[in-house]
């Protein structure tokens, strides 16, 4: 589903540059629950700004769903995001005039859906995270835990190749990341890939496979206990 | 994704509608400018219709002839002669100068600006005498008060009628005595009066204190020949009236013997160059309006475009979770276009009520042009056409520079502003 090879990525400072990837290689098959742990400066929110399209590489090749990812613009970018990939923020990044509804209907406004059939498609998947009757409700009527199972409904509701989730328990609390923790593996047990990335151990452990990042080389590559002993 | 598509439109309305306070202090700066430039156009048009009005009834080509004095001596004459015009003169131009349409002559009872003693039954009153043909009247429109003009028949048979004027009438007669029917006498003669006028709201040459009676009449009346004492001279409407008038006094000193270079000898009045000045007076006055107007209104867009280029800077956030979510760059631009367009429309839109309605009480309170030149002041359907189509293509320009800076931040960088 994911597949780099040698990925390197530097951002200029001033004069010099700094070299944030240094040669990633990774591949994450369809299905896959997969965490990346990293100390902050690790890459790891690099290497998912670009896993995401949201930011380009510099060398090496990307392969998303076996299409490889090159000569993007911000158009092409807009449309494989909608198509292939869900976000899952730390900061839950939910349009705050909006209510439930319409901020999970939004990427299928985009996408081109009809009204009728986003508002309907919406709804289930509010449902599925079980938020229903908080439809009607803006962010800032939602507690923490609700917001984020809104945005992991938006993230769900175009049917996405992958989730990609960027510190998603970061501003919650134990209970909470625990409850959006077993969101995502229901989830990816309905065989969606998931990606998410953490600085949290015991978040990271919840996950099938970890890799681990830091400075922007992966030092360890491995399927969690949890995996091997099922 | 079409332009007329229903979320789109919700999309603008809720980001317009979030703050509602900014949005309307927003579109104020349009709403005022708009009632600015339909005011000074409809009140420069009010302006227009008054002064159009002051001339209805007048040939505006039109030009007026008389002899003078002259002030050269030339060809064995002294300087001083007078110049004194016949027919023949009028059959002259009419022969050579193809450019006149038409030419009316007049003769005067005494000199020039003479008074002629009128009496009826005992009373008197010093007034102008004309002797006139009826189309005198296309130069300036009498206001017949009761009776008619002079016709042609008149001409023709050589009647002893009369028209006179209000004035007249007011020495002559006793309040709401009928006038028409009854006889006046000039200079010994006899002429029953036919119609009365009265001062008109239009311009007027003669005056009310004056007799008009048919031309044939006073030649035969006061043995005055084959003289004229004036002509009114109508120029066809495509030439200028003031190459014609030159011309005519080439020919007329030619035909006189008057110096080429004397300039006291044939007496003229230009009536056009009085009316292209209005003319040109009003046309500046419009042209003005619609500069101030439309740079008022470019100022009002202008605002708008910056506040957008504030909510664009305090959406960034925003935008980058609709683009993080699949929404192209075009997109993006497009919704903030047409915030910008939506803006200066309403307000637009609003301007033109308010303005349109402000005309139109102004109309009903000063539009009747009894009073000064001011009549049915309001603006034209293509300049409200032309006025919104520049509206609508200046929101387009500036909306694009918000909407530029909105999609020019990566959308990655964009997340992460709080």
């Amino acid at each position: 589903m994911i597949k780099i090879e040698n990925l390197h990525k530097s951002y200029p400072m001033g004069k010099d540059s700094l070299h944030v990837l240094k040669g990633l290689n990774l591949h994450i098959k369809e299905g896959e629950f997969v965490s990346i742990m990293g100390s902050s400066g690790s890459g790891k929110s690099t290497l998912l700004n670009i896993v995401g399209l949201l930011d380009v590489h510099d060398e090496g090749n990307y392969y998303l769903n076996g299409q490889l990812i090159e000569n993007l613009d911000e158009k092409k970018a807009a449309v494989l995001r909608n198509k292939f990939l869900g976000f899952v923020f730390q900061s839950f990044n939910l349009i705050t005039y909006k209510t439930a509804l319409e901020n999970v209907a939004l990427p299928l406004y985009y996408k081109g859906v009809g009204r009728k059939e986003r508002q309907k498609t919406a709804l289930e998947y509010l449902e599925k995270v079980g938020l229903k009757d908080w439809a009607g409700h803006l962010p800032s009527e939602l507690s923490g835990g609700q917001k984020q199972r809104v945005a992991i409904a938006r993230a769900l509701v175009t049917q996405p190749k992958v989730v990609l989730a960027d510190e998603p328990t970061g501003a919650l609390d134990s209970t909470t990341s625990n409850s959006v923790m077993e969101m995502l593996k229901e989830i990816n047990r309905e065989g969606m890939t998931v990606f998410v990335i953490t600085h949290e151990e015991e978040i990271a452990e919840e996950t099938d496979r970890i890799v681990r990042l830091k400075d922007g080389v992966i030092i360890s590559d491995e399927l969690t206990n949890k995996k091997a002993t099922v | 994704m079409k332009l007329f598509d229903r979320d789109l439109w919700r999309e603008v309305f809720s980001t317009l509608t979030k703050n509602i306070t900014r949005t309307i202090l927003t579109t104020l700066g349009v709403l005022f400018a708009v009632i600015i430039l339909i005011m000074l156009l409809g009140t420069t048009n009010g302006m227009k219709n008054g002064f159009d009005k002051l001339f209805k009834g007048t040939a505006t080509n039109s030009i007026f002839v008389w002899g003078q004095s002259t002030g050269k001596p030339y060809k064995g004459f002294e300087r001083g002669r007078r110049v004194k015009y016949t027919f023949d003169d009028i059959k002259l131009l009419k022969e050579n100068i193809k450019e006149i349409e038409s030419i009316s002559p007049r003769i005067q009872l005494g000199n020039y600006e003479g008074v002629s003693v009128v009496t009826r039954k005992g009373q008197s009153s010093g007034s102008s005498v004309y002797g006139d043909f009826p189309s005198i009247d296309d130069f300036a429109k009498k206001n017949l008060e009761e009776g008619r003009f002079l016709n042609q028949n008149d001409i023709e048979n050589s009647r002893k009628i009369c028209v006179i004027g209000d004035d007249v009438y007011k020495l002559l007669y006793k309040k709401e005595e009928n006038a028409i029917g009854t006889y006046i006498e000039i200079n010994g003669v006899y002429f029953q009066v036919v119609g009365v006028y009265r001062k008109n709201k239009n311009v007027s040459f003669d005056g009310q204190n004056t007799v008009h009676i048919p031309f044939t009449t006073y030649q035969k009346a006061f043995n005055s020949g084959n003289r004229i004492g004036w002509m009114a001279i109508t120029v066809k409407s495509k030439y200028d009236a003031g190459i014609v008038l030159a011309k005519i006094k080439k020919l007329l000193k030619l035909k006189h013997d008057i110096h080429p270079k004397d300039t006291r000898g044939i007496g003229s009045f230009n009536l056009s160059e009085i009316f292209s000045g209005i003319n040109a007076f009003t046309m500046v006055l419009q042209g003005f309006s619609f500069f101030i107007g439309i740079f008022t209104l470019l100022a009002g867009v202008i605002a708008i475009s910056n506040i957008l280029l504030i909510t664009v800077k305090e959406r960034t956030k925003e935008i980058g979770i609709r683009r993080a979510l699949g929404a192209t760059p075009k997109m993006i631009k497009r919704q903030i276009i047409l915030e910008a367009i939506v803006l200066t429309v309403f307000s637009g839109l609003l301007g033109f009520v308010i303005s349109v309605a402000g005309l139109s009480y102004l109309d009903s309170k000063f539009g009747d042009g009894t009073d000064f030149p001011f009549l049915n002041p309001s603006v034209s359907f293509t300049q409200l056409i032309v006025s919104f189509t520049l509206m609508l293509l200046l929101s387009l320009l500036v909306g694009l520079i918000p909407a530029r800076k909105a999609v020019k931040m990566k959308p990655i960088e964009a997340l992460r502003e709080e």
